[in-house]
């Protein structure tokens, strides 16, 4: 059985040096007003603040929000890559991040190479390697270029690499960043698919998403995070039906339910 | 902050049915004996992982060469020319026989090239990491480690230099070559320890790298690499080998090679330097390792 329990955490980057990446963050945060200053008086974004949630297996949870609202740091938090400053987790299940395309990816080695690189990051000895290959380059349909350069992908054939990738083998959670709405059509139906036949076991899908109509289709719970809290939890109908003016919430159910 | 990773038994997964599943426990504070147990979990992850470890080192190098017609034998060839030229000037304005000065000279340069390569890729072993440490949890040691293998790798590129320059000129190692096995396992471990410190220290600290490289630059010179340690056997020396680590650690596997006796006193001091390191390499492992991706 798969679970994420987060008790009370909060996150906080430190501004020690600006540079665009900072400076990214520091406007977000603006925005959001959010700066403030840790214990020792340095000048820090409180990303997260007092975060309590449990999600168990079958969940299939979207997470909405402004920019900056901190729903890809709540993402990260829950892959274990931002240990927490205050609360606790307990992740159980093996987890899968997908929180970039490139996610990790060496773009300047070819697909190939990054296939080998996965398969041992997870402990696959070379006959599990060999056939992670052959499963990706099915799924992904990218055939030759797996041969060349990452690099040279598009970034629709980056995305396809990733997703095949993260897939392929299975995690018990799938945590998913938006862009994945970069696959072309036939691809966003195949991975539909694919992820689910993955999470009706036991599994747990994460899915941070701008788009109500994706939420719609893929999720069935949503969190609303704003100022790097969590401002609603519920059914999607609820929690999108207070999100969106009531226009865009009726068109988005009604393209979802024509897309289904 | 500190974590417990418990794998459950990892058995025979049928088909690609993923990583182990496991078991994550994350939780914020600043007690050590958490913060040790979290930091030697991920230790063990990056032992776990050697074979990644390898194929990425070796991927590395694959693409610094990549597209060229020699591919990684330009460093056997670079160092070659450089120690060839360098033998030769230095044997006339040293008036030392090449004979004895080139495999001497072989052997200092191709080591301190060795350290001075570990030492600068060790600070930028997290900053060049940034995207694979947001992507995806990883022991972080494991950032360390890679540059480690990575640079043994281009060593053993150079040590066919060291081997063609004994060849030629007919000398063989000295008897007590075998010691460069436990001098070796020594350098490795603090390769391992300063890439760890240097590491953490400038993702930290973005203007600590320029001043690593001044103090190499410097301990190239204060340091017997292009001149022998023979030159001070009435001045200085017994300074000099207190000192400066460099001058102990470079000893411990060049003397034997060179069949130069080798006092016990500078392998206590080469051990007594490498228990610094590593005790202050866990310290700072320990109390930082949450904070790494943070400060990327």
């Amino acid at each position: 059985m798969a679970s994420i329990d987060i008790h009370d955490i909060s996150v906080e980057f430190p501004l020690y040096h600006a540079d665009s990446r900072s400076l990214k963050k520091t406007m977000f945060a603006v925005a959001a007003g959010r700066i403030g200053e840790d214990a020792k008086h340095r000048p820090c974004v409180s990303a997260l603040r007092n975060i309590t949630l449990s999600l168990s297996s079958g969940d299939r949870v979207g997470i909405i929000g402004s920019n900056g609202a901190g729903k890809t740091t709540l993402l990260r938090t829950m892959a274990g890559i931002y240990e927490p400053l205050r609360g606790q987790i307990s992740i159980c299940g093996a987890i899968t991040a997908l929180l970039d395309p490139s996610q990790g990816m060496n773009l300047e080695l070819t697909g190939r190479e990054n296939i080998r690189l996965r398969g041992l990051f997870n402990g696959l000895n070379p006959q599990q390697i060999d056939r992670l290959q052959a499963d990706v380059t099915t799924f992904s349909e990218l055939e030759q270029f797996l041969e060349l350069p990452v690099r040279t992908y598009s970034s629709g054939m980056v995305v396809r690499l990733g997703f095949a990738l993260a897939t392929a083998i299975k995690p018990q959670i799938l945590l998913m960043d938006e862009w994945i709405l970069a696959g072309d059509a036939s691809f966003m139906a195949k991975a539909k698919h694919r992820l689910e036949t993955m999470v009706r076991g036991a599994e747990i899908l994460v899915l941070s998403s701008h788009s109500p109509v994706i939420i719609m289709q893929w999720c069935n719970r949503v969190i609303w995070m704003e100022q790097g809290e969590v401002k609603a939890d519920g059914t999607p109908e609820e929690i999108l039906g207070a999100y969106l003016p009531p226009e865009q919430f009726a068109h988005a159910q009604a393209v979802a339910s024509v897309a289904i | 902050m500190n974590v417990t990773l418990k794998s459950e038994a990892p058995g025979e997964t049928p088909g690609l049915s993923g990583p182990v599943s496991s078991m994550v426990f994350i939780s914020a504070g600043q007690a050590w004996a958490p913060l040790t147990a979290m930091a030697k979990a991920d230790l063990r992850q990056t032992l776990s992982l050697w074979r990644l470890v390898w194929a990425l080192s070796v991927f590395d190098i694959k693409l610094r060469y990549r597209g060229s017609v020699l591919g990684p034998f330009w460093l056997t060839l670079s160092t070659g020319t450089m120690v060839f030229a360098l033998g030769f000037l230095y044997s006339e304005l040293f008036h030392i026989a090449l004979k004895t000065y080139l495999p001497f000279i072989s052997l200092s340069l191709v080591l301190w090239s060795f350290i001075s390569c570990l030492v600068a890729e060790g600070c930028t072993c997290f900053t060049t990491q940034e995207t694979m440490l947001r992507a995806m949890r990883m022991p972080l040691s494991m950032h360390a480690a890679r540059v480690v293998v990575r640079n043994v790798f281009v060593l053993l590129h150079n040590i066919l230099v060291i081997v063609l320059v004994f060849l030629i000129l007919r000398v063989m190692p000295g008897k007590f070559s075998f010691l460069l096995i436990p001098g070796f396992t020594l350098w490795l471990i603090d390769g391992f320890a300063v890439c760890l410190i240097l590491g953490v220290i400038c993702t930290r600290f973005r203007d600590v790298p320029p001043i690593v490289a001044s103090i190499i630059q410097i301990a190239f010179f204060i340091t017997p690499v292009i001149w022998s340690p023979a030159i001070l056997q009435h001045r200085g020396r017994v300074f000099l080998e207190t000192w400066n680590p460099f001058f102990d650690l470079l000893d411990i596997i060049r003397a034997p090679l060179l069949s130069t006796p080798i006092s016990p006193a500078i392998w206590a001091i080469a051990i007594f330097y490498s228990a610094i390191l590593v005790i202050a390499a866990g310290l700072v492992f320990i109390q930082s390792r949450a904070r790494i991706a943070y400060w990327v």
